[in-house]
């Protein structure tokens, strides 16, 4: 339990909020994420992230005019790393009941101050073996658009596969299917997907 | 050929109907590129098994759009995603038999279907074995003919079953007509109790004949069957000359000659009406020998006064003589006959031998049309008089006869068919153990009527459309029958539909001319003979 990168702050249904343990170490867009929720583990994909002061009143202030990096503003100023604070938020693709990966909502939202995991390259190929999750990223609310989502996590996911190129072929084919009737949007996504 | 293995799966039921077939669309691993029209597949249905072939392959999009703006032929990436999905190959299909499922299909066999296989019915390649159980296996009284187009499955036809009923063969000059009945007949000969009667226009049957083009002698019936073929001869010193062993020399008296083989003749002879009628009269007035005497009437007040008698127009008379000359002419034609041909032929028939009447030189329609009519007409007769005797309960009824004739349509024509004893035997069927094989390149010329009484028809290429229409008509799929027609290959390749064989299929007929190929044909034969002759040898 010692690489969890984050804590749940907000949580819905169909998505969580979640503020990063350490400043900027959010996990990349697109990436799956899980939460334990006892007995079950919520599987989650990255779809935005921010940062921002930690008091919504006072906003961070520009103080780099006579430091040479950005890096240099940092270490001048060591009390930024307590003022500031990254959080993202994940849509649920999923969970895992009883050892069995279900691609669809969990009955209920999992809790507050949950841990949040990076998946490990294994739990990622368990549940890309299928693509029924894109039928959640496709018709999702989050506020980047969908298609980059998808193309995001796809490419994510491609990471971890032993042949890349065929997994890609599968779940374009199942995109297809899903965006049958707007050839455009799939053509646009299938763009985004080569490596 | 493709390389794809029998019984792959090659796609799903999609929509159909009874008359226009199915619509298959393609699982996205098999390519259209593979698919071949006149390929044979199986569907599996709920309830039935479907056994159909695929008569159109097309290509379609689920989105208009990727037929305006496709995606770049260098984004095989793009390609290989919409591939199976949003652009895929559908096969048409059309089904016709069921193979399996229902009681009627496994007691008796391949049944024509009724219905359509439901949503979602898997579509295999048809697998050898299925093959077998739809065109059947070489056995006592099926005959191996050729190969269905494509395929290494040998298409079998059940001879008894096919000699019941009147068959014809057609096909283009040169396409391969007298291969396929040479093949033909062997197989009646091995595989039926049927007993052939041939009638040689060419001389191609008996001995040698030639293969197209003339470029290498090919051999025939009798060379191969000697025991069960016997070659019969008008012209006994051009089969001499080609080495012929002939069995019997045909000379025809003028006794034999009926008026109705001189109606036959009329448009040959070009008589008039008139002279035809005449004829009539004139057997009746002079009796048996009409035709010798008729010749002999001379210009004589008495011969007019007969005439006169008989109201026969005096130019009407000659122009009936001059015909009767030109028969009187022909060399086989004799006063009077030493033997009689028809009760030779019988004997050879009834001994269960083949029969080939070789022309020699007389390959002119006139003599043709005179002494098979003639030959036939007698015994046909003998036929009926035995039929009914059998009926009767006395005897056994005769071996079953299939006539082979050339140049049908001469004896076919709407005009002489219902004078010729050819036109009875073609709508009397089996009723007496008669059938035809008609060979002809013009079936446009044959009565219709007569047509569509012919149990099984093998075509090879014929492209002009009358006749395409005429062999085809009343076969059910017959559009989809004429694109198949019009595709064969220009020899070596023909259609077969009706009686005999469960479904229209195209196949390219077994080989002929070589010497594996006579092996092929006589192998079964010299073993039978061989021991037969062991068995005689060891109680000897």
């Amino acid at each position: 339990m010692e690489n969890k990168i984050a804590e749940v702050i907000a949580a819905g249904t169909a998505d969580f909020t979640a503020e990063c343990y350490e400043l900027y170490d959010i996990p990349p867009l697109g990436s799956l994420v899980k939460t334990i929720d006892s007995p079950s583990e919520i599987f989650a994909v990255v779809c935005q992230a921010s940062t921002t002061s930690i008091e919504p009143g006072r906003r961070p202030i520009a103080r780099g005019k006579n430091e040479a990096t950005a890096e240099a503003v940092y270490q001048a100023n060591p009390q930024l790393l307590k003022l500031l604070r990254s959080e993202f938020q994940a849509l649920v693709v999923g969970h895992k009941n009883d050892n069995k990966i279900l691609q669809y909502l969990p009955p209920k939202p999992t809790r507050i101050h949950g841990f949040v995991f990076p998946c490990s390259p294994h739990e990622i190929k368990e549940f890309s073996q299928s693509f029924e999750f894109l039928n959640l990223l496709v018709n999702s609310s989050a506020q980047i658009p969908s298609g980059e989502l998808i193309a995001a996590t796809l490419r994510e996911m491609t990471r971890v596969q032993p042949d890349p190129q065929a997994f890609l072929v599968t779940a374009g084919k199942k995109l297809v299917t899903l965006l049958s009737g707007d050839y455009q949007r799939t053509k646009a996504i299938l763009g985004r997907l080569t490596l | 050929m493709m390389d794809n293995k029998p019984n792959q799966p090659l796609g799903i039921v999609v929509a159909g109907s009874v008359e226009k077939g199915t619509e298959v669309r393609l699982d996205s691993n098999s390519s259209v590129e593979d698919m071949v029209v006149g390929r044979y597949v199986t569907i599996e249905g709920r309830k039935r098994r479907f056994f159909g072939m695929i008569t159109d392959i097309s290509l379609g999009v689920t989105d208009q759009e990727i037929a305006v703006s496709p995606p770049d032929t260098t984004d095989i990436f793009t390609a290989a995603v919409l591939e199976g999905t949003a652009t895929y190959g559908s096969l048409h299909v059309l089904p016709m038999l069921t193979i399996a499922g229902d009681a009627n299909s496994i007691s008796e066999g391949p049944q024509p279907v009724k219905t359509v296989p439901s949503h979602f019915s898997r579509v295999n390649l048809a697998s050898e074995i299925d093959m077998e159980l739809v065109f059947g296996k070489e056995d006592a009284s099926r005959f191996y003919i050729g190969n269905p187009l494509d395929m290494e499955t040998h298409l079998c036809l059940d001879l008894e079953t096919l000699v019941k009923r009147s068959n014809g063969i057609f096909g283009k000059s040169g396409t391969g007509k007298t291969f396929l009945t040479r093949i033909l007949l062997i197989g009646i000969l091995q595989k039926s109790r049927a007993v052939n009667l041939i009638f040689d226009m060419h001389n191609e049957y008996g001995w040698m004949g030639t293969s197209e083009g003339g470029q290498r002698q090919v051999k025939a019936l009798k060379q191969l069957f000697p025991e069960k073929v016997a070659v019969f001869t008008l012209d006994e010193e051009n089969s001499r000359r080609r080495g012929v062993s002939t069995d019997f020399v045909v000379r025809i008296g003028f006794e034999d000659i009926d008026p109705e083989d001189i109606s036959l003749l009329r448009q040959t002879l070009n008589l008039t009406e008139a002279a035809v009628e005449a004829v009539y009269q004139l057997r009746r007035k002079l009796g048996k020998d009409w035709m010798q005497r008729a010749l002999d009437l001379k210009d004589t007040e008495e011969t007019r006064a007969l005439l006169t008698e008989m109201s026969i127009h005096e130019s009407t008379f000659q122009n009936l003589k001059r015909g009767l000359g030109t028969i009187r002419r022909l060399p086989f034609i004799v006063s009077r006959s030493p033997v009689d041909a028809v009760k030779s032929i019988m004997e050879y028939l009834d001994r269960g031998m083949n029969v080939v009447l070789e022309f020699g030189r007389f390959r002119d329609i006139t003599a043709y049309v005179l002494v098979a009519n003639m030959l036939a007409r007698r015994i046909y007769v003998r036929y009926q008089e035995k039929m009914e005797a059998s009926m009767a309960g006395n005897v056994a009824p005769p071996t079953p006869l299939v006539i082979t004739i050339e140049e049908a349509h001469k004896f076919l024509n709407p005009e002489v068919a219902p004078r010729t004893i050819f036109g009875t035997i073609a709508r009397e069927m089996r009723k007496y153990n008669v059938t035809l094989l008609v060979i002809d390149q013009r079936p446009s010329a044959i009565d219709e009527e007569i047509m569509s009484q012919m149990g099984t028809k093998i075509t090879c290429l014929l492209d002009n459309e009358r006749d395409i229409d005429a062999v085809l008509a009343g076969v059910s799929g017959k559009n989809e029958l004429k694109t198949v027609l019009a595709r064969l290959a220009p020899k070596q390749q023909a259609l077969i539909f009706g009686h005999a064989v469960p479904m229209p299929v195209p196949f390219r007929p077994r080989d002929w001319g070589t010497t594996e190929s006579y092996k092929e044909f006589t192998g079964g034969e010299n073993t039978v003979r061989q021991a037969e002759k062991d068995i005689k040898d060891l109680f000897d």
